[in-house]
């Protein structure tokens, strides 16, 4: 028959849509479904006293502040070194290498650096910086480790965003009298920026999530103090969501969705910058 | 003027250099602690011993097996989970989606790969394993299964961009090619536009496994923890235990330059030495994906 | 006519050791416009490139010969490459304005030069745009972004960025291979007016801008100079068979 085979292909078409649709929102549904629930949960626990406060009675009440300011002085640690250093790293990559093996080779030990496992971070970060160099376990330890985890992170996107600048834009400035390290400060960067900066925040965002990298190289379960220099042991996010959750017996379940909860919206918030940060920047794009 | 001008760009020049050739330094430094570290243990333990079936230290065994089959069990589980659901999306936000329902499901996958790993954890340790534990009639929800699905959550945001990406790169030349010779979307998707991708997408795939092998707090927190050696398909059900969790969950008990101390260094190398492997398989996938391209574009 | 630019038997070479120009010599005088045309591929402006070093970011090096402006040889490593830039500018194909405003492209090549003063700078962006035949239209809206311009307007604003820096020599890669007759004709038209104080070369678009804008001509085929005379004569009645063919469109 003339129409057979034409129906046949239209109705596979029609059931492999489907399919693959129903398959994607599988994938997203969960996503939006585990943020509202943890709002859900975690909203009657936030309160200025939970936001502000110490914990008492072994994280069973009071607040969580210890473990904010924590977190984000980790954060903080992480952007001074591995910002820079990401940055420069990246502008070699797009403005100075050329193909050589030895080009190839940094690209590939990023790439490693990339897919390393967090915990054996952890591992190193205890082997170098808490006992070889002896700094301890310290926010200066664990920032340090978190550094190198997020470079790999920074430096490919800040590498893609100063590849995106068109070339026409280096040969006229080199035309006009510019030497390459002028034509890269006051053209390309500049030009970059949005996009490094996206990167940089994204990179940073996955940092202040981490747990295993500052296990055994700064985070503490309790102290009565917050950390004074950066060679003290600290209380993070992560670390106390973990413990709460997994080693305190009795823990009052709305203190753990809590937690999670403000994680969350730290985590979330950033990626809400850098998404923003991104949009605007694709508008305003002179090119 | 020119002069100290000169002077200050050979100093940032040199620093940038210096800069690029710093991720080397870290590869070298990581292994090179890894391997100071553990490399002791064959002093002090015999290197068969190490592919014993008893993980046990506090008497002396440190059979890796269990960990090792802990570890890949929930791997190809996340990966079972991962893959088609991470490529569906891919293409189906590639391929299928409207623009505007794009602009909404990029954002969202991406913040996926956002979630910090110790929050999925924590759900899928409320909430996931006692759901598996009742919904399954199993002793406990603390198993593989519950790593598998988790970790395959963790593992699609990078399938999902990575291949996308490898979609959108496909020349539009292609399909627009096989609709003139009359291909509906559906065929011209898996007979034309997958197969130009693939190296792409099994680059996805590989970084989507490489990233399920290196969880760590997700896995520790549900899947119970148990050092058995995990070889039959009912091993899914029950807890295992990886060779992350094992790393993060008993460092901070060991004492320092103890045997148990170096045989857990070793473990990471062994770790690195994995991830190491997956991502120069990657590497060289695309690597030969270009040359080919090359060669038949030339 | 004293000559500005002297090209001594000039060979080019890619890495890969293929040649681009072979054994050129040829003279520029100052203060006229001197016309590089040829079919494509003749390397017009991979010797254009050369003059201003810019050859210097591709893989295309000089395997032989001189480039010697005001009896200097520019190709001589010691050469302060930024200094010649400054003195010979560039005008490229594609009108490529910098991601700034109008008045901060043209203050671009003085700020790198270490100018400071706004009197000068403005003094030089009024002066530029004039001469580019561009004040009238852009003198309101100095601080908009360049990008704002069309497409004609932007090449007017790249001769002006290169007029910015006073060179002595510019030089113009099929500037309005992209623009319609009018604005082609304002270009060509600017050039008439610069000629007078600044020593030009061009390679045009089309034989007939050639024979509009040209005082002399060189005829480039192949990588090598065929024939080079007075835009007049070289025109009506050149001298070589293959110049000849060219020009009457038997090649191209």
């Amino acid at each position: 028959m003339k129409g057979a085979l034409p129906i046949n292909r239209h109705v596979a078409q029609r059931v492999g849509f489907t399919a693959i649709t129903l398959m994607a929102f599988a994938t997203v549904l969960p996503i939006v479904a585990v943020v509202i629930y943890i709002l859900i949960q975690g909203l009657p626990a936030i309160s200025l006293e939970f936001l502000t406060g110490f914990p008492h009675d072994g994280m069973r009440a009071g607040g969580i502040l210890p473990a904010i300011i924590g977190t984000i002085y980790l954060t903080v640690g992480t952007a001074i070194f591995s910002v820079p250093l990401g940055i420069a790293a990246a502008i070699y990559l797009s403005e100075y290498a050329s193909d050589t093996p030895l080009t190839r080779t940094i690209r590939i030990a990023i790439i490693n650096l990339a897919g390393i496992p967090s915990v054996v971070y952890g591992l190193f970060g205890l082997g170098l910086f808490v006992l070889f160099l002896n700094f301890g376990t310290s926010i200066l330890a664990a920032s340090l480790t978190l550094s190198i985890m997020t470079l790999p992170v920074i430096i490919s996107t800040a590498e893609e965003s100063l590849r995106s600048v068109p070339q026409a834009f280096r040969t006229v400035s080199i035309s006009l009298g510019a030497t390459r390290w002028q034509t890269i400060r006051r053209i390309v960067l500049k030009e970059a920026l949005p996009g490094i900066l996206t990167g940089v925040i994204l990179g940073l965002e996955r940092a202040a999530g981490e747990t295993a990298p500052i296990l055994f190289t700064g985070a503490a379960f309790f102290l009565p103090r917050l950390p004074h220099t950066p060679f003290d042991a600290t209380m993070a996010l992560p670390y106390h969501l973990f413990v709460i959750s997994t080693q305190v017996p009795e823990m009052p379940i709305q203190i753990q969705y809590g937690t999670a909860l403000v994680l969350l919206v730290f985590v979330l918030t950033m990626n809400l910058i850098a998404t923003v940060i991104r949009s605007r920047a694709r508008a305003k794009r002179q090119w | 003027m020119e002069k100290s001008l000169n002077w200050r760009e050979f100093v940032i020049t040199r620093l940038i250099k210096a800069s690029g050739y710093s991720a080397i330094l870290f590869v070298a430094l990581i292994f090179f602690f890894l391997v100071r570290e553990g490399i002791p243990t064959f002093k002090e333990v015999e290197a068969s011993s190490l592919l014993n079936i008893r993980w046990y230290p506090i008497e002396g065994h440190f059979g890796i097996l269990p960990l090792i089959t802990g570890s890949l069990i929930v791997t190809i589980g996340a990966g079972l989970v991962a893959v088609p659901f991470g490529i569906g999306t891919a293409v189906y936000i590639s391929e299928i989606a409207p623009r505007w329902m794009r602009e909404i499901l990029k954002p969202l996958v991406e913040l996926l790969g956002g979630l910090p790993s110790v929050v999925l954890g924590f759900l899928g340790f409320l909430v996931l394993s006692p759901f598996l534990r009742v919904f399954l009639d199993l002793p406990t929800g603390l198993t593989a299964l519950a790593g598998s699905l988790l970790l395959g959550g963790i593992a699609v945001p990078t399938v999902v961009s990575v291949a996308e990406d490898a979609l959108d790169a496909v020349p539009r030349a292609y399909r627009e090619g096989a609709w003139a010779l009359g291909a509906t979307r559906w065929q011209t998707i898996w007979r034309v536009t997958f197969p130009a991708a693939r190296s792409g997408v099994l680059t996805a795939v590989m970084l989507g496994v490489g990233r399920a092998i290196g969880e760590t707090m997700t896995v520790m927190m549900v899947t119970g923890n148990a050092p058995v050696l995990a070889v039959k398909l009912g091993s899914l059900f029950s807890p295992v235990r990886t060779m992350t969790a094992t790393i993060a969950a008993e460092m901070g008990e060991v004492a320092n330059g103890s045997t148990h101390y170096h045989v857990l260094f070793f473990i990471g190398m062994v770790l690195f030495l994995i991830s190491l492997g997956v991502n120069i398989a990657a590497s060289s996938v695309v690597f030969r994906a270009k040359k080919r391209a090359e060669r038949i574009l030339s | 006519m004293v000559d500005k630019v002297v090209i001594e038997n000039l060979s080019l070479q890619y890495a890969d050791g293929t040649e681009s120009l072979r054994g050129i010599n040829l003279s520029v005088p100052e203060k006229a416009v001197t016309v590089l045309f040829g079919p494509a591929g003749g390397g017009k402006s991979t010797l254009l490139r050369c003059l201003n070093r810019l050859n210097d970011l591709t893989e295309v090096k000089a395997s032989a010969g001189r480039i010697l402006i005001d009896g200097k040889d520019v190709l001589d490593p010691q050469t302060d490459v930024i200094a010649l830039r400054r003195k010979v500018g560039m005008v490229f194909a594609r009108p490529v304005v910098l991601p700034l405003s109008i008045r901060g492209n043209l203050t671009y090549g003085l700020e790198l030069a270490g100018e400071k003063r706004r009197s000068k700078l403005d003094e030089a962006v009024e002066r530029s745009l004039k001469l580019a035949a561009l004040w009238e239209e852009a003198k309101d809206r100095l601080d908009d972004p360049a990008i704002a311009l069309s497409g004609g307007q932007q090449q007017r604003l790249c001769l002006a960025r290169s007029l910015a820096l006073q060179p002595d020599i510019i030089l113009l890669d099929e500037p309005t291979s992209g623009l319609d007759p009018i604005s082609t004709g304002k270009v060509e038209a600017a050039l008439q007016e610069l000629k007078k104080e600044y020593t030009i070369i061009l390679v045009p678009h089309s034989v007939q801008q050639a024979g509009r804008t040209s005082d002399y001509a060189a005829f480039f085929l192949q990588g090598e100079l065929i024939e080079y005379g007075e835009g007049k004569s070289l025109f009506t009645a050149p001298k070589e068979k293959r110049t000849e063919d060219y020009i009457t469109g038997r090649f191209g």
